[in-house]
């Protein structure tokens, strides 16, 4: 059991690990130390409001601000625990609450694939969601002990996140209406984040697309019953 | 450590807890209306695709739309092979091979 979710967490723990070197090199061109660095990657645990954070820090920022910029980008976690929900129903309110803290995007897309097949549970997904977790925070105290000794771009490794979360987008579709909705969500997103500063769009192009999809599949159920055509 | 700091990164923690604790708790629960199961249903495919293409074809701060970026050439490789293997660990190595071989041009 423990051994699946290792094995299942792998791939995300290596995608992870540079973008915890980067982090851990700016917060400490930052002035945080490997201590304080640690501290945040543990009680965030949210990579991108991390960086955004520590560019703040840098600016000179007063913490309100950092606190709420920090909650309107990681307000997107509150769409993957709702569907999360779906598959964690027999849990009581201490594991659901120890499963909260490692809802990210990577270890959310991984474990919603895993749910839908028969061998996996949430034993399994929270041992993925931990591991993913430790990777995460070593990394991030080892880039602030000397990360800038590691060349920028060497083997690739900038892109390890954008081909996994290319991967798992790719696992999450299931049909036409899954294309779709992915279409009219990425087309959004690329709008509204034109359109408006800040990371709002991503929310904003989520619900808008999983509500057309809701839509698009209540059209088609109708077109099926009369035209006999699904 | 300045307390300071410790005051941000606990309030930091937990305005990004709440928003991850709060549906877990009130949702896992109840039994949801068939409306609301499809529509959470479509939320992985939605919020990925939210992620990634905007981070493929816009750069800079404001944002503007780039299309030629080396990021959203080898995605288009990468997709190929996620849709044949539905490997993740192999996607995350030959996303990085190809990204690593692109810079190279």
């Amino acid at each position: 059991m423990i051994k699946d979710g290792i094995t299942a967490a792998w791939p995300v723990c290596l995608g992870y690990a540079p973008i915890g070197l980067a982090f851990g090199v700016l917060a400490q061109k930052a002035g945080l130390s490997p201590a304080e660095i640690g501290l945040m990657s543990l009680l965030v645990f949210a990579g991108s409001s991390q960086f955004i954070a520590v560019s703040m820090i840098s600016g000179g920022a007063a913490a309100i601000p950092i606190i709420l910029t920090t909650f309107t980008v990681n307000l997107r976690h509150l769409l993957m625990s709702s569907s999360l929900a779906v598959h964690l129903r027999r849990l009581n309110a201490g594991w659901l609450s120890l499963y909260a803290y490692g809802v990210t995007d990577e270890s959310f897309a991984l474990n919603m694939t895993r749910f839908r097949e028969q061998t996996w549970d949430w034993r399994r997904a929270l041992v993925l969601n931990h591991t993913a977790n430790l990777a995460w925070v070593v990394s991030t105290v080892i880039g602030g002990y000397g990360g800038q000794f590691i060349p920028a771009g060497a083997f690739g490794i900038d892109y390890a996140l954008p081909a996994m979360f290319i991967c798992l987008l790719v696992l999450q579709i299931r049909g036409g209406l899954y294309v779709a909705v992915a279409v009219v969500a990425g087309l959004l997103a690329v709008a509204f984040s034109l359109l408006f500063p800040g990371n709002a769009y991503i929310v904003a192009a989520t619900v808008a697309a999983a509500t057309i999809g809701v839509f698009l599949r209540k059209w088609k159920g109708k077109a099926g019953e009369s035209g006999g055509v699904s | 450590m300045k307390a300071d700091y410790l005051l941000l990164v606990l309030g930091m923690g937990i305005v990004t807890y709440l928003p991850r604790w709060i549906p877990l708790i009130l949702l896992s629960r109840r039994q949801l209306p068939e409306w609301l199961r499809q529509w959470l249903d479509f939320i992985p495919v939605a919020v990925l695709s939210a992620l990634i293409l905007p981070a493929l074809v816009t750069t800079g701060e404001p944002r503007h739309l780039d299309v030629f970026q080396p990021a959203l050439l080898v995605s288009i490789p990468t997709f190929i092979f996620a849709w044949k293997t539905r490997s993740l660990a192999g996607t995350v190595i030959v996303g990085m091979a190809l990204f690593w071989i692109a810079g190279k041009f």
